[in-house]
């Protein structure tokens, strides 16, 4: 018995201390917390919306993916089962999943270049013409989601644009039913969302431009840059990083959201799930089945593959000029 | 043309790089506008120049003739055009109103002060940047329920309050504000709520305008997200979207409501452009 009460005295003896540190740690948070209560006070309306109808609903959305959910009785716990059915059973889902992931590598890699590229073009204009490109490049996307123009241009009827011109042009006899064909679906609802996305990170992009430090390019010039394709990667790209790293976010981000204009374009549900994506299964499950926790699968699964991407692409996009 | 296209005299610029990068910016700047010209012409078209072959991009015969339609159509309906275009500017004006307050009360701390959680704080936010609204739609559905606020304006208002995007470029842009004018502040014995309200916020008008845009774009094309069902709560876009859906019948109204829709958010941008510009230029992320 000695030897082991001496065992405890020592364990006691070397806990002490670390007890005391880190209630003089807590105290020392304490201090601080109160030191900042104004800080917190102006905080607290704002995020107690944003944790309201943001962080609480994303963690809700997982809890409910493991349930069965229908919105009368209470959710029953299911374990993996939404999952296996998304992944095993729903050959809808796959064809979704395609399609987002179709357009997270086309539209969003194209508009994030497209962004950029039209926004260092757009920098060398003189001020007044400057101005006027940007609107040019911006309107559609700050237009107010009238993406139903493209219904007139792509109406199935001679009367479309798209099929008056190529008519016209004698390259088709008669009109195609360009929505409701499983082949073109896909490639115009590409071609709306490119339009539509020269947005917020193109702004940061013509933004970001205005600010890289001239100096650098006259130092640049001394030191044997010798044209505008190095300029652009070696003092340009490397001056911009923080604004690329903003941009991709933005476009990544409103690649894998596409679900209006496809709704709006191709109907919903469109012709046999052509142009079905990951949202807009979400949004039958969620508002006209009511599924509530296979939707909620459904939403985490896309969380999951944004949160992901975006994480990704970030560390990548450390690199650029290095 | 080359005095066009490189007036600052920079170095290492060949003309023919010059005009095949502008004549670039010219084609893509066709294929982004022409959408947008289309629809200008459409709604001033008759009905029959809507329905010709081969269709033309340019109206010939110009005529008002959509636009009474329009207001006929709208003067019918059981609730009448101004309380969509009420409700529409409601939803807009006070949503604007709240996030430029809330989110800016919120920013200030988060650029200028140090307290424990804010880096936490902060992380969260951008991390909400990285994903689509849509993931949280049935918990928010569940939640405005909760509150009894469906078939409600604020089910529309107070979420839009907390609009990630407006506190993380306002956060962003009041990191440039010079600390010395805040400490001097401090020694004059301002509080905290003062020197927010008389101090950083006159300096960071800037990105009120970027934010008030922002939002009024989210709020003025807002269908209700789904949360409004009596008609006469329903919003303008709404409206539109029921008129564009009419077929042939409403061609003509449909193109006079888009252009309706779509001039007053390019008129605001046109006024705020170079405001917008300013607070982009510190939207960067830094590690």
């Amino acid at each position: 018995m000695p030897q082991s009460s001496v065992r405890n005295e020592q364990a006691a003896v070397a806990q002490a201390p670390a007890r005391s540190r880190l209630g003089a740690r807590l105290s020392l948070l304490w201090q601080q917390i109160k030191a900042a209560r104004h800080s917190y006070f102006l905080m607290a309306p704002y995020m107690a919306l944003f944790f309201l109808f943001t962080v609480v609903p994303v963690v809700i959305s997982i809890l409910l993916s493991f349930t069965y959910f229908n919105m009368l009785e209470f959710p029953k716990f299911i374990g993996w089962q939404n999952y296996a059915r998304l992944f095993l059973e729903d050959d809808v889902f796959l064809i979704a999943i395609k399609n987002t992931i179709l357009f997270a590598i086309i539209t969003g890699p194209i508009s994030y270049i497209a962004c950029f590229v039209f926004a260092w073009i757009i920098n060398e204009l003189p001020p007044k013409l400057r101005a006027f490109m940007t609107l040019v490049f911006y309107a559609p996307s700050i237009s107010g989601n009238v993406y139903f123009i493209w219904l007139m241009i792509f109406s199935g009827d001679r009367y479309g644009l798209a099929n008056g011109v190529l008519i016209k042009l004698g390259v088709i006899l008669e009109p195609i039913l360009w929505l409701k064909t499983e082949a073109y679906v896909m490639p115009i609802i590409i071609l709306v969302q490119l339009w539509l996305s020269l947005g917020t990170g193109f702004l940061a992009f013509i933004a970001g431009l205005q600010t890289v430090d001239r100096t650098l390019y006259e130092a640049g010039a001394v030191d044997g840059i010798r044209n505008r394709w190095q300029e652009l990667w070696y003092i340009t790209l490397p001056s911009m990083r923080p604004q690329l790293m903003f941009g991709a976010v933005i476009q990544l981000t409103a690649s894998f959201a596409v679900a209006d204009v496809s709704i709006a374009l191709a109907g919903f549900p469109s012709v046999n799930y052509a142009a079905e994506t990951v949202v807009t299964h979400l949004i039958d499950f969620g508002t006209n089945r009511f599924e509530m926790g296979y939707a909620s699968a459904i939403a985490t699964v896309l969380f999951l593959l944004m949160v992901g991407t975006n994480l990704l692409v970030q560390k990548l996009l450390r690199r650029v000029g290095e | 043309m080359a005095a066009i296209l490189a007036p600052r005299k920079r170095v290492n610029r060949s003309l023919s790089g010059s005009v095949s990068l502008f004549l670039l910016l010219l084609l893509f700047g066709a294929f982004m506008v022409l959408p947008l010209i289309y629809a200008v012409n459409n709604a001033f078209k008759p009905l029959d120049e809507i329905f010709t072959f081969p269709p033309t991009l340019f109206v010939k015969n110009p005529t008002f003739s959509n636009f009474t339609d329009l207001m006929n159509l709208l003067g019918n309906t059981w609730v009448p055009f101004t309380r969509y275009a009420f409700n529409t500017i409601f939803i807009t004006g006070l949503g604007i109103v709240g996030h430029v307050l809330l989110a800016s009360a919120a920013a200030y701390p988060l650029a200028k002060h140090v307290f424990p959680g804010k880096g936490f704080l902060f992380q969260i936010v951008v991390l909400s940047l990285m994903f689509t609204p849509a993931v949280t739609a049935i918990p928010n559905y569940m939640i405005l329920s909760w509150l009894g606020w469906i078939d409600t304006y604020w089910a529309v208002i107070i979420p839009a309050f907390a609009y990630s995007l407006g506190l993380y470029l306002m956060k962003q842009f009041m990191e440039q504000i010079p600390d010395a004018l805040l400490e001097a502040a401090k020694i004059d014995g301002a509080s905290e709520y003062r020197i927010w309200w008389t101090i950083v916020m006159p300096n960071v008008k800037p990105a009120w305008l970027t934010l008030i845009i922002l939002l009024f774009q989210m709020l003025w094309g807002s269908d209700g997200n789904g949360y409004i069902y009596s008609e006469q709560l329903k919003t303008l876009h709404y409206a539109a979207g029921q008129i564009v859906q009419g077929g042939i019948a409403r061609a003509g109204a449909g193109a006079a409501v888009a252009l309706i829709l779509m001039s007053v958010p390019i008129t605001l941008f046109v006024f705020s452009q170079s405001r917008i510009i300013e607070t982009m230029a510190s939207s960067g992320m830094k590690d």
